[in-house]
This record gives C-alpha cells, structure tokens and sequence, in this order.
C-alpha cells in the first residue's frame, strides 16, 4: 500500500472556483499567488476527527427550534434534505453537516450586520447534523431572505444557506451554499458566479422535491452535496 | 464518476455557527504532553491582519497517534485528546491550547495540518505547520520544497512566562506569501 505516499490530486481546478476573481472584490487581496503545491497523502491527512451522537443535540437539525423563546420564527418553513456522496458515488456516513443563514428578512444574527431589517427572537439561523449511515442528512429551518452586500453598486446576495462539512478524513472538507431555484440574483452575483463551470455551478442549486414536501406543513427542498477527498483515489488505485 | 461540489466562500457572519467556545482548546488537564499555545495571524496582501478568517487545525497527539481508525494504532491514541480545532480571528488573530504533537513515522519530524477559510476566498486554502526547534529537513515533504519558501511553515518556539508559546503566521500574499497545499 505504498500509493498512500505518492501525491494524488483531490481538488478538481475545472470545477473549483480560483482564488482570485476580481468582480468578487475581496478576493483580489486575499488571493494566494503562488501555484499550489502537490501533497503526498500522509497518515496525517488521511485521518480527521471522528464525530458521534453525542455530539449533537436532539434540537440542532431543526432551526424553527433550537432557538425558539416565545413562539415560531416569522418566515416560510422549510425541509432541506439531501445525500452526500463521494466521488464515486458512495454515500458517505458520519458526516459532520452544519448551516448557517439569515432570517426570512435577509438578516444575519452576526454582530458586523448592519442590514437595515429586522432580527427574529425566535430565529438565530444555525444548525448541526451528522449524515445516517447511507449519507443522508436532514434540516428543518425558514427559507432565507435575499441580502445587500457592499462588493458593489446594488449587490444583492440571493437566498443562501451555508453549508460546512467535515468528512472522514481531513482530505474530505467543503464548505459552500446552497441556493434556491429560479433565483434572478443568481445571475448577477459574483461569489456564485466564480465557480468557472455552469454546470458545477447549477449543482448548488437545491431542487424542489415534492416528495420531501410535507402537506399543511413546508415545502421541501433537495440538496445532495459531492464531497472530493483521497478515499476515491484509494478506489481507483486499489489493484 | 460524480462531479464534485464546488466551493463557496465562508463568508463574514459564520462565527455565531462555527466559532464555540472552547472549540479552540483541544487539551484537558490530563491530556498527555507538553501542553502549548498555538497562535498567529492571517495577513492579506497589504500585510493587515484578517479579522474574519477561520483557521482550523488536525494534528496527532503527543505520541504521534490519531483517534481514527485509518491510523495503525487508533487504540493506543490518547482518550483526552481529539486532536482538530477551530478559532476565528475576531480578536486579531487565531489561537489555539494544544500539545506538541508527535512525529508521525515515517516522518521523523512533528507537524500539524492547517485550514483557512475566509470572505474573500472562495475556496480553502491548506498549509502545514512545523516546529522551530526541530531539524524540518529531516521531513520528505518539507526538504523538497523551495528553500526560500518553506521557512513560511516553521512556527517560533518562544518561552514565556505563561508557557511554552508558537508563534505562526499564515500570509495569503506578498513577499512572504505561505506555502499552500493542493488539498
Ligand atoms: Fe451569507
């Protein structure tokens, strides 16, 4: 099994956005330079910590709860459910999942927010799950509001839910966001827009699913989430 | 084949989700080792410190074992010890209460695994942390990586009142730009 030390690339730079896109006015500060370079993949990135049922609340899926004080969060309620798979398209148990979001006024309970709209009593907007052992995940929450942001004149954020996972190893970790169909602010937002693949791109986009839709009740929507990561390189190498 | 995922920045309101206390503390009072603070800051390219970047670390304990089952020896790892932590840099920069972790064969040196997110990058970026007070170009990966460079990875052994303190530094850009990895 000496192919564990030989280096094997993980990222896919045709689907992964750049470090530096200038319409995305942060980036051109903060952007690395230099090629990176390519990492052997040592015992010390083939492993990552380990998460359990211990380590998650009965209420962190559920944020029309776990910060509720005297009522229910104003907004549409909604299911957001999905598998997360590797790359070749196992599920991918133990997955530590956790969202982050702004209230149905576009407001981020976050002290630097100074969006002029209001925060909810009953909402603060994260949550936490581990993925069953088929790679399913599921949160319930309110649909966020559409944001201002200063990169430029009469930017808008569309609607988005921040994703972070942690999967078996320290090779498998994303962080993103999870956008809602038929968005018209998708078009004109940079952060979206510097993913280089279209198709990529759309994956971001959760779909609609009848089916995780609960009558009387909320609308569902359905995000499955492609975690690159080393276990699919053992997959192919194994002889 | 599935694509995968691609990524999207953290951006600035992710503290109230991912920032817990004590998320930064990987260490007990009964966690084996020599216990140490970790901290530094994440410089743009104009050299001023980032205040809304995420840093996280994975690390081996102070015997070089890992609590995951891909390590050889997952059992004998130290029960008080995870080994990954997170901080934000809010207060000016990153810091972290863990221990010198040991070697991991076949390296005969320590190292410790880095992740920085940040608003402004829309994907990761990985380094690697290695410890002043050792001979670095013991290590397979560090020897093969450009001299005038490698030295971004190399944390300042100080000893303080306090403690034993490493001092690191992540430079997204510039001159001093850090070494990041393909991960
Ligand atoms: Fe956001």
């Amino acid at each position: 099994m000496s192919h564990h030390e030989s280096p094997s690339r993980v990222l896919d730079w045709s689907i992964q956005p750049p470090y530096l896109y200038s319409p995305y006015v942060a980036t051109v500060r903060r952007a690395p330079h230099h090629p990176l370079v390519p990492l052997p993949a040592s015992l010390l990135e083939r492993t990552g910590p380990v998460y359990g049922e211990g380590d998650i609340g009965p209420l962190d899926h559920d944020l029309t709860k776990n910060a509720a004080k005297n009522g229910e969060p104003l907004g549409e309620r909604i299911i957001v459910t999905g598998r997360v798979l590797d790359e070749s398209g196992r599920g991918v148990p133990g997955v530590l999942v956790e969202i982050w979001q702004a209230n149905a006024a576009g407001r981020y309970i976050h002290k630097n927010d100074q969006h002029d709209a209001p925060l909810d009593p009953n909402f603060v907007g994260a949550g936490r799950t581990l993925t069953d052992d088929q790679g399913y995940y599921r949160f319930i929450t309110i649909k966020p509001g559409a944001y201002p942001w200063r990169n430029h004149h009469n930017a808008w954020r569309p609607a988005h839910i921040h994703f972070s996972l942690i999967g078996r190893n320290f090779s498998e970790r994303l962080v993103t966001q999870m956008y809602f169909p038929g968005d018209p602010l998708l078009k004109y937002d940079p952060i979206y827009q510097g993913i280089p693949n279209i198709k990529a791109r759309e994956r971001l986009i959760a779909s609609f699913d009848l089916e995780t839709t609960r009558p009387e009740w909320a609308l569902g929507y359905r995000f499955d989430i492609v975690l690159a990561g080393y276990d699919r390189t053992y997959f192919e190498e194994e002889p | 084949m599935r694509p995968q995922s691609p990524s999207q920045t953290v951006g600035p309101f992710f503290a109230f989700a991912l920032v817990r206390e004590g998320g930064n503390v990987l260490v007990d009072e009964k966690t084996q080792g020599e216990h140490i603070l970790l901290r530094g800051q994440v410089l743009d390219g104009d050299g001023q410190p980032v205040d809304d970047a995420l840093v996280e670390i994975w690390q081996a304990d102070a015997q070089g074992r890992f609590r995951h089952p891909a390590d050889p020896n997952y059992a004998l790892a130290d029960p008080h010890f995870r080994g990954f932590g997170r901080s934000g840099t809010a207060s000016g920069g990153f810091w972290f209460r863990t221990v010198k972790p040991g070697p991991v064969p076949p390296s005969p040196v320590p190292c410790i695994a880095v992740r920085v997110f940040a608003r402004g990058m829309l994907i990761h970026a990985v380094s690697r942390i290695y410890f002043s007070d050792h001979d670095n170009t013991q290590d397979p990966l560090f020897a093969s990586l450009d001299p005038e460079r490698r030295q971004t990875l190399v944390a300042e052994r100080q000893l303080t009142p306090a403690g034993v303190v490493y001092r690191w530094d992540i430079r997204l850009q510039g001159p001093r730009e850090t070494i990041f990895f393909d991960l």
